[in-house]
């Protein structure tokens, strides 16, 4: 009798238990989509309750709120879009709507896992989105944005050539609708000392003509400039998410004159001498240690490492990153760093035996998009018309550090004053992007993967076969092509 | 008599109230246990995507997600860590060391007894979160460990990326002990002194007592305790997360770290929730293992 009771203690307590762990999932999944992590900075004045709450019973005259969501990488209300966002609808005409940042405090990746979850319900979907490009196609698909094609036709900037047309094919998803007005970009390409780079006796000049002539100058400096020295950084953790997918691997990959997803065949490629021409160059640097030390760069700051800390401090020679990283320097930046103008130099990024065109550069960026379920879509739209007008941009561009979008701000010599807006923004010439298919980001995941099983030692062969295998999985046997 | 015709109704009444006092603690476990479950496996079975095309528009896709999990190498890397670090962390760790220290504790003043405990329990009570970050400044490159190594000479060691199944274990441990230390002080507690004492009469050794007479005696506690502490290291996400991220690589990537970058990283819910499904049926095999060796 004790005995039988006892058992059935155990077992029930037991299923309880392993319901808890089982159940950590499903509550964690739920979870998320109410908590959606969004923090809304102290405001001065008025403190609504909620943005949906505000519809037609209160009569016309009280304000609409308008909702900005973007990503707050920390820094709060010093954050540029903080203070872009704040000046802006400070100059707004329309008073009848307040505009509220409601930022989500998060790390890129963890950004838009907790946007899609936002987006999909009339009660936590703001007014407006930032979203990365890369992501906009397969939110799109989703079915979480509002197309703006009939809205665009009406918008003067939009047709008379103001914005550079082939940043319109970054916003443009695969059912060939606009789901956004982007308002920067970016080129990548290669950062580099100046000083280390005289020290070692390089040239001071730097323009590699192929990827040869990149190592070779990360072996030089690793054999001339001391040990404490970092001869080259690249993002090559999952950690720091999309900026290891393109600032690495897909330089690299289309450097190598092969692509991630075959326009013609519709397909992707699995297979390729690009990809272990790729992976060959990590594995290179991985082998020789000519790049910075694991513990720093497979954690999700690595980024921030490199451009705020080793950077400055000269213990970085070559880091292969994006044009925005002076934002960082700027007074009031995240590291201010005035000397940078003369030290650093930005060399593009070469194919990898020198092949024409001679340099690659990847384009992303961001693109401000109203979502589906929005509450208040024309009132969005006009501010959306407002803030990406050539003044507006360009204020915000220059805050960032990062390119503009618009052929009117690229000729503004306020624009072009700052240093290597030019250069930057000429790299684009040879601009390539990542295919908009709404598998992409998935991919991107596994890219990742392999470039951070690469950098630990996995072999470029092995790390190259499992990727297949991942992709495959992901797009279908039917989707995928070996060459 | 006729108290009899008097109490049938009563007790038939009776039958029924119990039910009226159970309704709500049933509601809750319906809808905060059996639903989510139920939802779990229906999920498991479709194509639920947090973005893309998947988003839209659910679809049954049937064993897909099973069959997906089978093929994938990284599962079987997931499943093999999750032993690692569960016979490492749980059963030897928090185990073995939580009774060692509930025995070398008994019988010593009280004083001794507090101050250890109080030691023990601070990293029981430290929130995991806390405790992450605690160790990961710990293991960290210019973390506490290195500055006392370098202090006698010893250059720095990566921890967290040359040994990183090592640091998570030590992570749990810290964070785990003092669970299994106080259910082994009250089960010693309740060992009575004149077996001992008589066994120490015939001339046992103190081994001999400790592996004869005091481990049989708290053998239920000791089978209690490992399925708890089975149970509990089974779903640590947070300590291991913002330790190692499951890195580097996939040295680290346990079961439920795999199941939230498949979820949350990857977009893929369903394969998620199929996931949290195979980590279910890992808990209640385990403790159906840990009810029969008690039964025996």
């Amino acid at each position: 009798m004790k005995q039988a009771k006892r058992k059935w203690a155990l077992m029930s307590s037991a299923l309880l238990l392993a319901m808890t762990v089982g159940c950590s999932s499903s509550s964690s999944s739920t979870s998320s989509g109410t908590d959606s992590g969004t923090t809304t900075p102290k405001d001065s004045g008025t403190s609504e309750p909620a943005p949906s709450k505000d519809s037609g019973d209160k009569g016309t005259t009280a304000k609409k709120t308008i909702t900005i969501t973007y990503r707050d990488d920390g820094t709060g209300e010093k954050g540029t879009l903080y203070k872009w966002i704040k000046d802006v609808a400070a100059q707004y005409s329309n008073k009848d709507v307040e505009i509220k940042p409601t930022p989500i405090q998060a790390s890129e990746g963890d950004y838009f896992a907790k946007i899609a979850l936002a987006l999909k319900s009339k009660d936590t979907a703001p007014d407006i989105v930032t979203e990365d490009t890369f992501m906009l196609n397969s939110d799109a698909s989703a079915g979480f944005l509002e197309p703006l094609d009939e809205r665009l036709k009406g918008w003067e900037d939009w047709t008379n050539g103001s914005f550079i047309e082939a940043m319109k094919k970054g916003v443009t998803a695969s059912d060939g609708k606009v789901y956004g007005v982007p308002y920067n970009t970016d080129s990548r390409g290669l950062w580099y000392n100046k000083e280390i780079f005289k020290k070692v006796g390089l040239p001071e000049d730097w323009q590699p003509k192929n990827w040869d002539e990149v190592l070779d100058a990360a072996r030089t400096i690793k054999a001339k400039a001391g040990s404490d020295v970092v001869p080259i950084w690249m993002n090559l953790g999952k950690a720091t998410g999309e900026a290891t997918s393109m600032q690495t691997y897909e330089m690299l990959l289309y450097g190598a004159g092969e692509r991630l997803y075959d326009d013609a065949s519709k397909k992707w490629i699995t297979k390729s001498q690009g990809i272990t021409d790729a992976l060959t160059f990590i594995e290179t640097i991985t082998k020789e240690k000519l790049g910075p030390p694991l513990s720093k760069v497979l954690n999700g700051q690595a980024g921030n490492t490199a451009t705020r800390e080793y950077l400055p401090k000269g213990k970085l020679a070559i880091s292969l990153d994006g044009s925005w990283i002076p934002g960082n320097y700027l007074d009031g930046g995240a590291a201010p760093w005035p000397e940078y103008k003369d030290v650093l130099g930005f060399a593009p990024m070469p194919t990898n035996k020198g092949q024409a065109p001679g340099s690659i550069t990847l384009a992303g960026g961001w693109a401000l998009s109203i979502p589906a379920n929005a509450q208040h879509k024309d009132e969005a739209w006009d501010f959306i018309k407002f803030a990406l007008n050539k003044d507006n941009t360009e204020k915000l561009v220059i805050a960032s550090g990062n390119i503009t979008v618009r052929a009117d701000v690229a000729k503004d010599p306020e624009y072009t004053k700052m240093p290597f807006n030019e250069i930057s923004t000429e790299y684009l010439k040879n601009a390539e992007f990542r295919p908009a298919q709404d598998k992409y980001p998935e991919v991107s995941t596994q890219i990742q993967t392999m470039v951070e099983s690469v950098a630990t030692g996995t072999k470029a062969a092995d790390a190259a076969k499992k990727y297949a295998q991942d992709i495959t999985r992901i797009v279908g046997q039917d989707n995928t092509l070996q060459k | 008599m006729g108290g009899l015709t008097v109490s049938t109704p009563r007790l038939k009444r009776k039958n029924y109230t119990w039910l009226y006092f159970l309704l709500p603690s049933i509601a809750i476990m319906l809808l905060f246990f059996i639903y989510p479950i139920l939802l779990t496996f229906f999920y498991s079975f479709t194509n639920l995507a947090l973005t893309g095309e998947a988003a839209k528009e659910l679809k049954f896709v049937g064993f897909d997600n099973y069959a997906r999990m089978f093929q994938d190498p990284t599962v079987r890397v997931s499943i093999w860590n999750t032993l690692i670090f569960l016979i490492g962390s749980a059963v030897i760790g928090q185990q073995v060391l939580g009774f060692l220290i509930a025995l070398l504790m008994k019988h010593k003043s009280k004083v001794f007894r507090r101050v250890i405990g109080t030691v023990v329990l601070a990293g029981w009570v430290t929130p995991e979160i806390v405790c992450a970050l605690c160790l990961y400044s710990f293991f960290g490159d210019e973390g506490t460990l290195n500055a006392i190594l370098s202090f006698f000479g010893i250059s720095a060691v990566t921890w967290l990326y040359t040994v990183p199944m090592l640091t998570i274990i030590l992570a749990n441990i810290w964070h785990g002990t003092a669970f299994s230390m106080l259910v082994f002080q009250a089960a010693l507690d309740d060992v009575p002194n004149e077996i001992e004492e008589a066994a120490v009469v015939d001339g046992a050794s103190r081994l001999q007592i400790l592996f004869r007479i005091t481990i049989p005696y708290i053998k239920e506690t000791i089978t209690t305790n490992m399925m708890l502490v089975t149970l509990q290291t089974l779903g640590v996400f947070g300590l291991i997360y913002a330790m190692t991220g499951g890195g580097p690589g996939t040295s680290t990537t346990t079961l439920p770290i795999f199941m939230y970058n498949q979820a949350f990283v990857n977009y893929q819910l369903g394969y998620g929730t199929a996931i949290s499904l195979l980590l279910l049926l890992i808990g209640i095999v385990l403790s159906l293992f840990y009810i029969r060796s008690l039964k025996e």
